[in-house]
């Protein structure tokens, strides 16, 4: 009885100082800057457009395919237990490579070596559907990049890229998401640019979307011309907002306006 | 008389308006601004961007920003001049601003292609904004 008192009280002081923990974290997910009926829509599976994707996620998952004849599953078995965490550190050195790579990247070097089938299309919705299947098994785990010289490097030239001027507005991704963070820019509150419900059902796109995306829209907003697909900026960028997002519960995938 | 001219020309592109101390004193394309119209380029988000950023005595358009303050009494507190040099280039009077450089084209990068050496606004644009910008006096 006294013990079980004991751990009550302990208990009570543990969620006392994670709940200052988090008042005290002055960061905050673009989920809370939505309306009430957008957190809805996100929070209810069965309301969240992206789950449809997840779903078709899934079954690529289970499928057997290239010469290979191997299915994911056929490797990584139950994707909730394999798979548990692994958006929540990309992006990251990976082999055969010997440098960070996202997710989709990833999840395409599964399908060229192990699987001897064509990879994706980047930014396809068959690679974003897997990827949010992927993702959606690392809901509610904080966000945590692994300790790398490699990935180091990347995250200090995407921590370089955002705070630089560029393009014809001449505005960085600081001059919004850092100092005006929360304010209007007409009628869109300014999130503060964590990456953590990517990939995210867009209202305004009609469609799934990955953080690539995003940043693509941001840089035409900020009239800059966007860096060509593929290139290392990107990934730069990714490993940067995950970086400054360390420790963040992922929370996707989200849905937004 | 070569020399004269060339400088006469090139007084006429961006990178060279005449700027005095916190002005510019003189329209940048020769001619008078015109009010109504420099309203419907502050109103329009692709033209002039401005409600992007300020909120303005512009009450049709809903959504105006607040990284910036308001254009109300705009008038009041700058002459033409001193709004004609914060539209050139407002890091002239604060090099953090974030207020996009409207009529400069240098010191800028990876400027989108479409974009690319064109100033945001023309000299006659600067002009009507500017008149315009003149008449918010309380
Ligand atoms: C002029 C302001 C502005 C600039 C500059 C800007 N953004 Fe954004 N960004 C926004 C706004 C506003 C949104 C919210 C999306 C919306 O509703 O349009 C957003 C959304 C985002 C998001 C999504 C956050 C979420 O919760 O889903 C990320 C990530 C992001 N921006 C990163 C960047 C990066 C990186 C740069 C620089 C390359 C950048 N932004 C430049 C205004 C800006
Ligand atoms: C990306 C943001 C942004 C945009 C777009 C923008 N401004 Fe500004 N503006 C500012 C900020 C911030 C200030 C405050 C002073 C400073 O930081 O330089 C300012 C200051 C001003 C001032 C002086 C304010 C005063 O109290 O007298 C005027 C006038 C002005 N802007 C007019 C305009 C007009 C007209 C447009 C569009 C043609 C425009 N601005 C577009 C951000 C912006």
């Amino acid at each position: 009885m006294i013990r079980l008192r004991l751990a009550v009280a302990l208990a009570g002081v543990f969620c006392a100082s994670l709940a200052v923990a988090q008042a005290t974290d002055p960061r905050r997910s673009g989920y809370l800057e939505m309306g009430p009926a957008l957190q809805k829509m996100q929070d209810d599976d069965t309301a969240n457009p992206a789950m449809l994707f997840v779903q078709a996620g899934a079954a690529t998952w289970a499928e057997k395919v290239g010469t290979a004849g191997k299915s994911c599953a056929d490797c990584h078995g139950d994707a909730a237990v394999s798979m548990r965490g692994v958006a929540a550190r990309y992006p990251a050195v990976t082999p055969p490579l010997d440098r960070p790579v996202d997710l989709g990247r990833r999840i395409n070097l599964c399908r060229t070596t192990h699987q001897q089938a064509p990879a994706l299309e980047a930014e396809g919705n068959d690679l974003l559907a897997l990827s949010a299947f992927v993702t959606l098994q690392s809901r509610g785990l904080p966000i945590a990049p692994p300790e790398d010289s490699k990935l180091a490097a990347m995250q200090a030239q995407g921590a370089d890229l955002y705070k630089r001027r560029q393009g014809q507005l001449n505005l960085s991704c600081a001059s919004c998401h850092d100092d005006n963070a929360g304010r209007k820019l007409a009628g869109a509150t300014i999130p503060q640019a964590h990456p953590t419900g990517y990939p995210i059902y867009r209202l305004e796109w009609q469609a799934l979307g990955s953080l690539k995306r995003r940043l693509r829209n941001c840089l035409v907003g900020m009239r800059a011309e966007p860096w060509e697909e593929g290139a290392a900026e990107y990934l730069a960028l990714e490993a940067y907002l995950m970086d400054r997002a360390r420790g963040m519960p992922l929370d996707a995938p989200g849905v937004r306006p | 008389m070569r020399g004269v001219l060339a400088a006469c020309l090139l007084s006429l592109l961006p990178g060279s308006v005449a700027a005095q101390q916190d002005s510019i004193p003189h329209s940048l394309s020769g001619q008078p601004g015109d009010p109504a119209r420099g309203r419907a380029i502050v109103a329009n988000r692709t033209v002039g961007l401005c409600l992007l950023c300020h909120s303005g005595p512009i009450p049709e358009e809903r959504f105006q920003g607040n990284l910036a303050p308001s254009l109300e009494g705009a008038g009041l507190r700058s002459t033409p001049g001193q709004l004609r040099l914060r539209l050139v280039d407002a890091r002239r009077l604060n090099p953090d601003t974030i207020m996009p450089p409207y009529y400069r084209t240098e010191g800028l990068t990876r400027v989108a292609r479409n974009f690319q050496d064109k100033t945001i606004l023309s000299a006659q644009q600067i002009e009507d904004v500017v008149a315009y910008l003149a008449t918010l006096k309380d």
